[in-house]
C-alpha cells in the first residue's frame, strides 16, 4: 500500500480510505463469533437466551428481565445518557469543557451492564462510562467537573462503588482485580457479608495493553470475583479493532482459562442478562468472566478527534439501523408498552436535565492552587509545606502590590 | 536487644506488621514457599498462610496494580520487587496510579501500599540486578521513599512504612542484607522520614544513605587520621529529605559531601547540593561535592568495584573540599 505517496489533496479522503480498506479486506477482518442477542435491530424480542460456554449450553433465561416497566426504565436510562452526551458535546463546542468523550452508540452496553450490578459490587470505569455512572447513581454533573478542569476526580467513589475515571488505558483493570482479591478476603473473614464482585471496563484498544493481560492472569490465578467488560466499539481513536486482535476478543478468555462471551452490545436486554450471569458466576466463587460487548462508537473518540480522516461514513451508516435506542423504542411501541406520551415525557425530563446540567457546569469554579498542596500526601510532608508557604507569600506579594497601585 | 542481620530484621519487622494488622499482606514473586530470592520473607507463608503471603504471578505491573485495588478495599499490601532493575514493568502503575490516587481523588482516597525493592550493586551480579533507581521515584510527587542502612532501622522502618497512609517505597541495600546489628524491638521508633547524625564532626559533613553509610563512616574514620573531623549523616529518607538536619550540620562544618551509588547526574546528591546552597550558602567553605555513579548504565560485574563509590572516592572528594 503506497497511498502515502499519492498527492492526497487531489483525492477525497473517503476515496482514499475506501481504496485502502478494499486492499486490506480479507487479511484484516475478524472471524465471526456467535453474538448473544435477545432484542433484534428491528425491535423483535426473543423470549429466551442461551449461551455456549466452554462447550456447555447455559440457559441465561433466568437472568433476563423483560417486563414492561423494566424495559421502559432501561430505555429511560439510555435516553437520558444520550441527552447528557449531546449536552456535554455542546458544552465542549462552546468552550465550557476542555474535552468531551462521547458515548453515543454504546448506551446499551453501558446501561445494560451497569443495571446488572448490585449495590455491593464495585465498578472500575475507563473515561467513557457515563452510562454506568448513571446506573450507579453518580450525579452526572460531577463527571463534567473532570472535563471542565476543576478536578481530576469528581466524586467520592466509595459512595456509589463507582471508581474514578482512569485515563491511562487498562490501568484500572488491575485495580479491579486487586479489589476483587480484597472482596475474596473479606468474604473469608466474614461469611455473612453479601457476596460481591468487581467489574473492569475497558475497550478494544486497551485490550492490547499489557495490564489487561496481567489482570486476566492474576484474576485466573486467584480465581478473583471480577468481570472484565470489554466494549468493542471497533475503533481505538483511528485504528480499527482488527489491528488489535486476530480473534474475537471474547475468545481470548479461553487462553486464560475462564469463560468469554460475545454479546450484541447494542442489545440492552441481552447485555444486562449476560452481565447478571457473569457477576453471579464471579460472586459465587466460580471465578472471572470476560464479556465482549460488540458495539460501535457512533461519534468521535473525543471532541478533539475527526473520524472522517480514518473511517468511512458508509460504516457509520451501516451501524445506524442497529442503534440501541431505536430498537428498544420500536419494541416498546410495537408491544404497546410505551406510547407517545411516554416518549414525550421522557424528552421533557431530558430537556430539564440538560438545562440543569448546563447551569451546574457554568457555576463550577476553579479550585485554588493552594488547596492542591493538601491533596498530594495523606500525612504531613515538609517539602510540600515549604513550597506552600513560598507560594502563599509569593501570591500575597501581588496582593500587596495591588494595594499600593 | 537482639543481634540480627538486616535481612532478618526486615523479616521480623514484616512478621510484626502481619501480626499487628490483619489487613496487611505480602505480595511478590517467589516470596512464599521460597521466602524470596534473598530469604527476606522466609517462613512467613508457613506462619501466616497463602492469603497473607501471596506468591504472585511473574508480573510487576500486576503486583503493583492489584495492590492498589487491595488498598482501595482497605488492605495494606506490602509488595516485593525482586530486583531494582525489574521495577520498570511496574513503573507505570507506581507513577501514574499509585502516586496520583490521593490527589486525583482530591484527598478522599489514600493508597497505603508499600513497595520493597532490594537495590544497589556490589554483589557481582548480571545486568539489571545492581541498580539504584531511587531518583526516578523521588521525582514523583505522592510517593515517599526510605532506605534503612542498619538492622535497627530495617526492623522499624518497614513497620512504619506499613502504617503510613501514603505509598512508601523501601529501598533495601541488598549488599548489606547480611550486615549484623543490634535491634531493640521494644524501643519506640523515631520518625522514619528524618535523617540521623551517626558520627559527630566539626570540619566536614558526609551525607550518605543505604549501602554507602558504612563506607561513609569508614571514610570519616580514615579522614580522622589526617586530622579532619568529619560528621556523617545517614539520610534514611530520600523523599521527603530532612534538609533541616543536613542544613544544621553544614552550618557547623562548612563542607558537604553527598555520596550515593546512583549516577550523580540528576540524582539525589544534586538536589541536596542545590538546597544546601540556597539554605547555607554563607556557611559553605567549598562547593557541595557529589560522589556517585558515572553517567553510564550500571557496568559489568568485573569492573563494578571501580564504578562504585568507595572510601578513597569519598576521601578524594574531601580533599577537594578542603583544598578549595
Amino acid at each position: 500500500m503506497n497511498s502515502s505517496r499519492l498527492p492526497a489533496a487531489e483525492f477525497e479522503v473517503e476515496e482514499v480510505l475506501r481504496a485502502a480498506h478494499a486492499a486490506e479486506e480479507g487479511s484484516r477482518t475478524e472471524p465471526d463469533l456467535d453474538m448473544l442477542q435477545v432484542l433484534a435491530a428491528d425491535g423483535t424480542m426473543a423470549s429466551g437466551l442461551a449461551a455456549d460456554i466452554a462447550g456447555t449450553t447455559v440457559d441465561l433465561g433466568p437472568y433476563l428481565a423483560q417486563d414492561a416497566d423494566h424495559l421502559r426504565s432501561l430505555y429511560r436510562d439510555m435516553f437520558l445518557i444520550r441527552r447528557f452526551d449531546q449536552e456535554s458535546t455542546a458544552l465542549q463546542r462552546q468552550g465550557q469543557l476542555a474535552l468531551w468523550v462521547p458515548l453515543t452508540g454504546q448506551e446499551a452496553a453501558q446501561i445494560g451492564s451497569g443495571r446488572a450490578l448490585q449495590p455491593q459490587d464495585y465498578a472500575f470505569p475507563t473515561y467513557r462510562e457515563h452510562g454506568v455512572a448513571l446506573t450507579r447513581g453518580v450525579e452526572l454533573s460531577q463527571i463534567l467537573r473532570l472535563f471542565r478542569g476543576v478536578t481530576n476526580g469528581g466524586w467520592d467513589p466509595r459512595e456509589r462503588n463507582f471508581h474514578l475515571y482512569t485515563l491511562v488505558l487498562a490501568a484500572q483493570s488491575l485495580h479491579a482485580v486487586g479489589y476483587a482479591m480484597g472482596l475474596q478476603r473479606d468474604q473469608l473473614a466474614d461469611p455473612s457479608l453479601p457476596p460481591a464482585a468487581s467489574i473492569a471496563y475497558f475497550g478494544d484498544g486497551a485490550s492490547s495493553e499489557g495490564d489487561i493481560h496481567e489482570s486476566m492472569v492474576f484474576a485466573a490465578s486467584f480465581n478473583a470475583p471480577v468481570v472484565f467488560f470489554c466494549q468493542n466499539n471497533q475503533w481505538a481513536i483511528s485504528v480499527p479493532s482488527s489491528v488489535q486482535t486476530r480473534v474475537p476478543l471474547a475468545q481470548r478468555a479461553e487462553g486464560y482459562g475462564f469463560p468469554g462471551i460475545r454479546v450484541d452490545g447494542n442489545d440492552v436486554v441481552a447485555v444486562e442478562a449476560v452481565t447478571r450471569w457473569a457477576l453471579e458466576h464471579a460472586r459465587s466463587g466460580r471465578g472471572p468472566v470476560l464479556i465482549e460487548a460488540y458495539t460501535y462508537r457512533m461519534s468521535a473518540h473525543t471532541t478533539a478527534d475527526d473520524p472522517t480522516k480514518y473511517r468511512l461514513s458508509r460504516d457509520e451508516q451501516e451501524w445506524q439501523p442497529r442503534d440501541p435506542l431505536a430498537r428498544l423504542e420500536a419494541h416498546l411501541r410495537s408491544a404497546g408498552t410505551a406510547d407517545d406520551a411516554f416518549f414525550e415525557e421522557l424528552a421533557a425530563e431530558a430537556r430539564t436535565m440538560a438545562s440543569e446540567l448546563r447551569e451546574a457546569v457554568l457555576s463550577m469554579t476553579a479550585p485554588e492552587l493552594a488547596e492542591r498542596f493538601a491533596t498530594v500526601y495523606a500525612e504531613p510532608h515538609p517539602l510540600v509545606q515549604e513550597e506552600l508557604r513560598f507560594f502563599e507569600q509569593y501570591e500575597a506579594g501581588f496582593a500587596e502590590e495591588g494595594k499600593h497601585a | 536487644m537482639a543481634t540480627m542481620t538486616i535481612a532478618r530484621a526486615i523479616n521480623e519487622g514484616l512478621r510484626a506488621s502481619l501480626t499487628n494488622d490483619p489487613k496487611t499482606l505480602l505480595m511478590g514473586e517467589d516470596i512464599g514457599e521460597l521466602g524470596g530470592v534473598y530469604r527476606v520473607t522466609d517462613g512467613l507463608k508457613r506462619d501466616f498462610g497463602a492469603m497473607r503471603v501471596v506468591d504472585s504471578p511473574l508480573a510487576e505491573s500486576g503486583i503493583i496494580g492489584t495492590a492498589i485495588g487491595l488498598a482501595l478495599r482497605g488492605y495494606r499490601p506490602i509488595c516485593e520487587i525482586q530486583f531494582d532493575g525489574f521495577v520498570f514493568p511496574g513503573f507505570n502503575q507506581i507513577t501514574t496510579q499509585l502516586a496520583k490516587l490521593r490527589t486525583r481523588s482530591d484527598g478522599m482516597l489514600s493508597a497505603p501500599v508499600v513497595i520493597r525493592i532490594p537495590y544497589g550493586g556490589g554483589i557481582g551480579s548480571v545486568e539489571h540486578h545492581s541498580e539504584s533507581p531511587e531518583a526516578l521515584f523521588a521525582h514523583t510527587a505522592g510517593l515517599r521513599i526510605i532506605t534503612p542502612s542498619n538492622a535497627q532501622d530495617a526492623y522499624w522502618m518497614i513497620q512504619q512504612a506499613v502504617t503510613c497512609e501514603d505509598p512508601v517505597i523501601v529501598f533495601e541495600p541488598k549488599r548489606r542484607y547480611w550486615l549484623k546489628g543490634e535491634v531493640d524491638t521494644s524501643a519506640p521508633a523515631g520518625d522514619p522520614f528524618s535523617a540521623q547524625i551517626l558520627r559527630r564532626g566539626t570540619d566536614a559533613t558526609i551525607v550518605a544513605y543505604g549501602p554507602l553509610v558504612p563506607v561513609a563512616l569508614a571514610a570519616a574514620t580514615a579522614a580522622e587520621e589526617d586530622g579532619r573531623s568529619v560528621e556523617v549523616i545517614d539520610l534514611r529518607s530520600i523523599s521527603p529529605i530532612d534538609f533541616d538536619t543536613v542544613t544544621e550540620s553544614v552550618t557547623r562544618t562548612g563542607r558537604l559531601i553527598v555520596a550515593h551509588e546512583a549516577p550523580t547526574f540528576g540524582g539525589i546528591g544534586g538536589e541536596i547540593a542545590a538546597r544546601i546552597s540556597e539554605r547555607a550558602f554563607l556557611s559553605l567553605e567549598a562547593p557541595v561535592i557529589r560522589v556517585g555513579g558515572f553517567h553510564m548504565p550500571y557496568p559489568v560485574a568485573r569492573v563494578e568495584e571501580q564504578y562504585l563509590p568507595d572510601i578513597d572516592r569519598i576521601l578524594e572528594a574531601l580533599d577537594r573540599a578542603f583544598a578549595y
